[in-house]
């Protein structure tokens, strides 16, 4: 019996990394991402450190080969890197020869170009053509016009879970026959309105964030795009492609407590994850590693740790552990960044570490992996959860 | 497979929607450029207290999704999926200017907590205690049929019976100003702004609120059954007559099965011509019925589309106001939806009378 839905394509971006490679090998040593902010100008650059790519958008244009009038924002551009190289990896040339679509995810859009010129829209006209590069729809669209695709292109925007969402819903989209491939994933790039957002409501790291840890102290920002390319298993099979790793389970579902906050026993995630592991069929035993959401605010750990507790049992969690400490908290692209290590930990039958651990919470008797654990990986179940109560999980499965 | 139901209707919009049969209180400004929503007695669905907090399209949200509930005769839903263009842009442009206005200092997070897309979605999971799916989608003038695919797979996949589905847009002082600039609002002082015929570009703006309880079984409120969706993200004007063929035959239909084509005209002279395709060739001898005339042009005009059109099923007419060839048919039976915006964000959506 088919596990799920095949992946067969995987790019990324991030702090840690501009390839898969390159984030493997930052995640098995150890290198961290975070440090101080140097693309966005802002006052709080001395007391906040964040997961930046350590590229500026002229670099990324370059890169990209893009006309000097193009209208790209930084999210759409390392959308399209990460898109690009998930294309390749899946070795797909003619990409309409299939029904193939576009899902994609964003919390912020092209915020960090409508910030960047909010005011002087009126005072110069070459910037005008930025007005529309806002919406969250256009980074899809840019990302698709790259691509050449022409087919169901849409976005999902529930803030820091968006691309689990994303992931879910391409999955479904296979599954029902409804396309034969699809791209999935999502793209932030880091704005001054996140930054001063999350800022306000004081769950920012001064230091370097350390999840699951009684004296954590908040999230470091990040940014990053991540996408993946899902097939359906007659293209697998009258292409005999590689199959990477399989969607085997998805589950969403609304903590109905609070537009930010995370109820105290964790309903939202407990449901997601119950549905998650119903869809694939698994039981909670048969969960090799979690890659947990653990942005270390005090809110979510303590929410996540209890739904975790509550699914698994205090002392029959399996090896678990947030990847944030490297590279940050990367809102919209974060559950699909995690969906590629997810997938990086079955290939590789590893446990990535959890940075920055030292003091287990007051609340429950749950230790992270702190340092990078070999062993096999049959299946992954990674957490996204959002403002707005959006709780999603994922379970990623070897193929065979 | 598992039929898909309009159950329950509920539209705040530029017109006096939510206590009416279908469009009899309507009136056309062709005057105006922007054009603001008629709001609903708030209180009567939300705390004075809540009221106060909430941006307007938060609010229509609410009500609007009250109001379809309440017709639906349903107290719960298994899914809350909304669309929105924009999202919440009041509140976006609020916390923005803040952070420029005060070089990032003496903020408050009240507008950063309200300015995520998915905002309507989650405090009406919130106000019904509802910790179902939840998903919002943004993508232009097809995040509403975004999430009424996602509803009907999800009644297909039998995971849901009864779902809420929306499309919410606002607008916001600062946007429509640089919308203007940008010249997707029409330029004020060329009026009468006529939809159909026009020869300036940009589209007079509108917003609101549109929600549909939709469910898998037939019964005394319903309204139509929703065939099909499709969504299309980029098409050339040659190529709508294909596609819309093509679209008709998955579904088993030819295009004089089509009973009215509800189509998404809204004055912009340069795209307009991907309606007029399909208005003056495929569906010449079809009556068609145009919207935006009356709903303002917003992302989410499209489900305003498709309430006009379940209410053109349920009450068997199409009104003279939304009429574009005052063409009749003896009964409205098969209705198909066309839109797009500026040439990108295609849908075509199948709703049949049952």
């Amino acid at each position: 019996m088919s596990r799920g839905i095949a992946i067969t394509g995987m790019g990324i971006i991030s702090a840690i990394g501009n390839t898969v490679e390159e984030n493997y090998v930052s995640l098995v040593n150890n290198k961290m991402g975070i440090t101080t902010i140097e693309n966005i100008s802002t006052v709080h650059s001395g007391e906040i450190k964040v997961g930046e790519i350590k590229k500026t958008n002229q670099q990324l244009v370059a890169e990209l080969e893009l006309s000097p009038d193009n209208n790209f924002s930084r999210t759409a551009m390392i959308g399209t890197i990460a898109a690009k190289q998930a294309i390749q990896e899946a070795q797909i040339s003619s990409i309409n020869e299939y029904k193939t679509g576009l899902i994609s995810a964003t919390s912020v859009g092209g915020m960090d170009m409508t910030e960047a010129h909010y005011y002087d829209y009126f005072e110069d006209e070459n910037l005008v053509k930025y007005i529309s590069c806002h919406e969250g729809g256009d980074v899809a669209h840019k990302i698709a016009d790259e691509l050449g695709l022409k087919g169901m292109v849409t976005t999902i925007s529930t803030a820091c879970s968006s691309a689990a969402n994303s992931i879910m819903l391409g999955a479904r989209l296979i599954q029902s026959g409804k396309l034969d491939r699809v791209i999935v994933g999502g793209t932030d790039a880091l704005a001054k309105f996140t930054i001063n957002g999350f800022k306000t409501l004081m769950i920012l790291s001064d230091g370097y964030n350390s999840p699951f840890d009684d004296n954590r102290k908040g999230l470091n920002l990040g940014e990053a795009a991540a996408y993946l390319v899902l097939e359906s298993d007659e293209i697998v099979k009258k292409e005999n492609k590689k199959v990477l790793a399989r969607v085997s389970g998805y589950g969403n579902a609304n903590d109905a407590f609070h537009q930010t906050a995370s109820s105290e026993n964790g309903d939202g995630a407990f449901l997601a994850m119950e549905k998650a592991l119903k869809v694939a069929n698994l039981k909670p035993e048969q969960i090799d590693y979690i890659n947990v959401h653990g942005t270390a605010t005090p809110n979510n750990d303590l929410s996540e740790g209890r739904a975790i507790v509550r699914i698994f049992g205090e002392e029959k969690a399996p090896d678990f552990s947030s990847t944030k400490p490297l590279t940050g908290h990367t809102l919209a692209a974060a559950a699909a960044i995690e969906a590629v290590y997810s997938v990086l930990a079955i290939q590789n039958n590893v446990v990535f570490p959890n940075l920055n651990f030292q003091t287990p919470m007051q609340e429950f008797n749950l230790i992270p992996q702190t340092t990078l654990k070999h062993k096999n990986i049959e299946h992954v179940l990674s957490n996204s959860f959002g403002f707005g109560g959006n709780c999603s999980t994922l379970i990623f499965s070897k193929s065979e | 497979m598992r039929k898909t139901y309009i159950n329950g209707l509920g539209c705040i919009s530029v017109q006096e929607t939510f206590d009416t049969i279908f469009l009899e209180k309507a009136e056309i400004n062709e005057n105006d450029t922007i054009l603001p929503v008629k709001t609903p007695v708030y209180k009567d669905f939300i705390s004075p207290v809540a009221i106060r907090r909430m941006a307007k399209g938060v609010k229509n949200g609410i009500v609007a999704s009250a109001m379809a509930m309440k017709e639906a005769n349903v107290s719960t839903v298994d899914a809350i999926i909304t669309g929105t263009g924009m999202g919440c842009i009041e509140d976006s442009e609020k916390f923005l200017k803040a952070i420029i206005d005060n070089k990032e200092e003496f903020l408050t997070p009240t507008s950063f907590i309200q300015s995520t897309h998915n905002t309507v979605g989650a405090q009406i999971a919130l106000g019904l205690q509802c910790k179902a799916y939840n998903l919002t989608y943004v993508n232009g003038s097809i995040s509403f049929e975004s999430a009424l695919l996602d509803a009907k797979m999800k009644i297909e996949e039998e995971e849901a019976n009864i779902i809420l589905v929306g499309g919410i847009d606002e607008n916001a002082d600062y946007t429509t100003s640089l919308f203007k600039l940008a010249g997707f609002i029409k330029r004020e002082n060329e009026g009468p702004y006529k939809v159909l015929n026009a020869t300036t570009k940009g589209a007079v703006y509108g917003e609101g609120a549109t929600f549909f309880v939709l469910e898998n079984e037939k019964k005394s409120t319903t309204y139509a059954e929703i065939l099909d969706v499709e969504i299309i993200n980029k098409l050339d004007v040659n190529e709508v007559e294909s596609k819309c063929s093509a679209f008709l035959e998955a579904n088993g239909l030819q295009v004089s099965d089509i009973d009215t084509i509800v189509l998404g005209f809204n004055g912009d002279v340069e795209f307009d011509p991907y309606y007029k395709i399909l208005s003056e060739n495929s569906f010449k001898n079809t009556p068609q019925a145009f919207y935006k005339q009356l709903s303002g042009e917003y992302n989410t005009a499209s489900a305003f589309g498709l309430w006009v059109g379940a209410k053109i099923i349920k009450t068997q007419e199409v009104p003279e106001i939304i009429s574009v060839n005052n063409l009749e048919k003896p009964a409205y039976k098969t209705i198909l939806l066309y839109n797009q915006y500026k040439g990108i964000d295609h849908s075509f959506t199948l709703i049949s009378k049952c």
